[in-house]
């Protein structure tokens, strides 16, 4: 009997999830089956269950903003999310040590295997701007190409009046003074997602690739977490960095616009940032990249966040609070982005990861 | 009451306590190896290759050479041995030697309660006070005074004790024979803390090699620096694991392991040497 689950599960799993080709015969039966499983109404969850969860930093505001106003509605419902990093909650999930995972980037494909509760699912929940923030007296506006901000980073460019970000500032009046970059010290998301676009949208400048840490030179400064970079940049004149949004305007930094594929300068907002998830291709498993996005209004260095769950829920009560909350997330939940900086999905996106809820199996 | 039954007792609980004593050393020793087994194993696909080679650290290629933050490591421990040992020996002669009784308990205490001070303390300390007031940035030199401050007190502690061992009728001979307070220093403690003293600064430095919040919040995190300037950024093996433990994969976690694995051979062998010439100098004074 739970084998016949399993592999239906994996069945619907795959027309759903598997990014390889899609297969137009196999996904009729897939829909039934999912069909089946979303008659299975979650009933109310009864008695105390407590989620655990870990992973991204980058979600943990909003996480923590959801929990409170998801548990006072639903009394005996305990969440605790507790970051620790995207590798961490990837990691935790895997080892079945927590119920859900917050993760700005997938599993590698080579690492699925290793999951212990089978088949994931990624639901996502929000969509956030890295801005380029810089402490630079008598600017300030400032437009950057993603080629400046490329050269800028890997100290190709060491003064603010270079002739680069001169041409990305045309009748600016830049001053002498010499550029001081500062970066994470720890390995992260932001880092990974920062690299990656300069990876995609800036190829032939980019020398350092993409990763939660790479190569920085060595003259260049390091900060613990994103309010650690945001520090440095308040406090050294002459500093840029990249720090996302709600950290950069908490910490009250000044940052730039930045020239997207449409060739315009757009400026780092929850509105641009909901405006670049809007012109991405989306896959079947809800896997996608929101850098680099097209559209006129989109912010370019835009990523996401997922949460990760297991397809097949081993638990009842902990398998239907945990459908429930994430659907409040991917709906209701949305509201507390914006006060938070954070970008809303657009309409699309919000769509397909509820429509994604039935796929969660509950016993 | 019987007297065998008594005995008998007696040579139950000696049995019990027999066994728990040997449990709990064994219990250390499985630990300890199971650690290095395990460390070891998850490590190997990292130490080959270009480990103990390489200055290059990069995760999206796939290098991962420690050779600088094995340099990050011992250079940071070495500024704090410099800056800490003047200045325990120098405490811990005030306490033992000069200091009139009324100031020397305040002291000891006051050394002591800097030993409990958590080290995270010391490091944002270290970031607020040293790196931004002061000026000093994040850099080997910053990292370095830190560490000298945390493992001051350990030092001072052991050397206090190891100085107080000095037999009484030796420094009175010397005292006799017309020996100023220095003279007699140098003529009667010395020669017989020697030992001990040399055990106390390698503990100090087993200590400062494997302190990690502190030194990841003010070493400033630069990769591939091999340098003598102190005012350089660096890093060192457990700042870069607990800097990169977060988000790294296979086998970036292997790398991080085998930092882990090189830095816990490192301190043992320091620990090690320590405690055998600190056993090798009270074996010598309590012979003398």
């Amino acid at each position: 009997m739970n084998r016949t689950i399993a592999i239906a599960g994996l069945a619907a799993l795959c027309a759903g999830g598997c990014n390889k080709k899609k297969d137009e015969g196999g996904g009729g039966s897939a829909n039934a089956m999912v069909k089946d499983q979303a008659a299975v109404k979650a009933p109310e969850p009864g008695g105390p269950v407590t989620l655990n969860a870990s992973g991204s930093t980058f979600q943990k505001p909003f996480q923590e903003a959801a929990i409170e106003d998801f548990t006072k509605a639903n009394k005996g419902v305990k969440i605790n999310y507790g970051g620790g990093g995207s590798g961490k909650g990837r990691q935790d999930l895997a080892d079945q040590v927590v119920d859900f995972a917050g993760a700005d980037s997938p599993y590698k494909d080579a690492d699925l295997a290793k999951n212990k509760g089978g088949d994931v699912l990624y639901f996502p929940i929000l969509l956030g701007a890295i801005t380029i923030s810089y402490n630079l007296d008598g600017v300030d506006k400032l437009q950057l190409s993603p080629t400046t901000i490329a050269k800028i980073f890997q100290r190709d460019i060491k003064k603010w009046n270079d002739k680069d970000i001169a041409a990305d500032n045309p009748g600016a009046k830049l001053p002498d003074t010499d550029i001081v970059v500062a970066h994470r010290s720890d390995g992260s998301g932001t880092t990974d997602n920062f690299t990656k676009y300069l990876d995609q949208a800036a190829k032939d400048a980019w020398k350092l690739k993409s990763g939660s840490t790479v190569e920085w030179p060595a003259d260049t400064q390091a900060g613990a977490g994103n309010p650690g970079v945001a520090q440095i940049v308040k406090s050294t004149k002459g500093a840029v960095g990249y720090v996302d949004l709600s950290d950069a305007k908490a910490s009250g930094l000044k940052f730039a616009t930045v020239k997207n594929q449409a060739g315009k300068y757009i400026e780092p907002s929850a509105d641009s940032s909901s405006a670049a998830g809007d012109g991405i291709d989306v896959k079947d498993n809800l896997l996608f990249s929101a850098l680099d996005a097209k559209g006129d209004a989109a912010y370019p260095i835009t990523y996401q966040t997922w949460v990760i769950v297991y397809a097949r829920q081993a638990d009842h009560t902990k398998g239907s609070t945990l459908r429930s909350y994430l659907k409040y997330l991917v709906t209701d939940g949305q509201a507390q982005l914006k006060p938070l900086d954070f970008a809303p999905l657009p309409r699309s996106l919000a769509d397909k990861a509820v429509a994604q809820l039935d796929k969660i199996q509950v016993p | 009451m019987d007297l065998s039954e008594l005995r008998g007792h007696k040579h139950y609980g000696d049995r019990a306590f027999h066994a728990l004593a040997v449990g709990a050393a064994a219990l250390v020793v499985i630990v300890l190896g199971m650690i290095a087994i395990l460390m070891t194993q998850r490590a190997w696909p990292a130490l080959g290759g270009v480990f103990f080679t390489s200055t290059r650290w990069s995760a999206a290629e796939g290098i991962f050479g420690a050779l600088p933050f094995i340099w990050g490591t011992l250079y940071t421990a070495a500024i704090a041995i410099v800056i800490a040992v003047p200045i325990s020996l120098g405490v811990a002669l005030f306490v033992t030697q000069v200091a009139p009784p009324w100031l020397k308990k305040p002291m000891v205490s006051l050394m002591d309660l800097l030993a409990v001070v958590p080290s995270v303390v010391f490091g944002l300390w270290g970031v607020l006070v040293l790196s931004q007031h002061f000026g000093l940035g994040r850099s080997f030199l910053t990292a370095g005074i830190i560490l000298s401050i945390m493992i001051t007190p350990i030092i001072t502690s052991l050397a206090r004790e190891v100085i107080e061992t000095t037999p009484a009728s030796e420094k009175e001979a010397a005292l006799a024979l017309g020996a100023t307070r220095w003279e007699m220093i140098r003529a009667s403690v010395m020669p017989h803390a020697k030992g001990g003293l040399v055990g106390a600064v390698m503990l100090g430095l087993g200590r400062a090699m494997g302190e990690t919040i502190a030194a990841a919040l003010v070493i400033g995190s630069a990769l591939g620096q091999i340098t003598l300037n102190p005012f350089a950024s660096g890093n060192s093996m457990p700042a870069v694991i607990a800097n990169e433990w977060g988000e790294a994969d296979q086998p970036h976690k292997a790398a991080l392991i085998a930092l882990a694995v090189t830095l816990f051979v490192i301190t043992i062998a320091v620990n090690l040497i320590a405690t055998s010439i600190v056993q090798r100098s009270m074996k010598r004074s309590r012979g003398a």
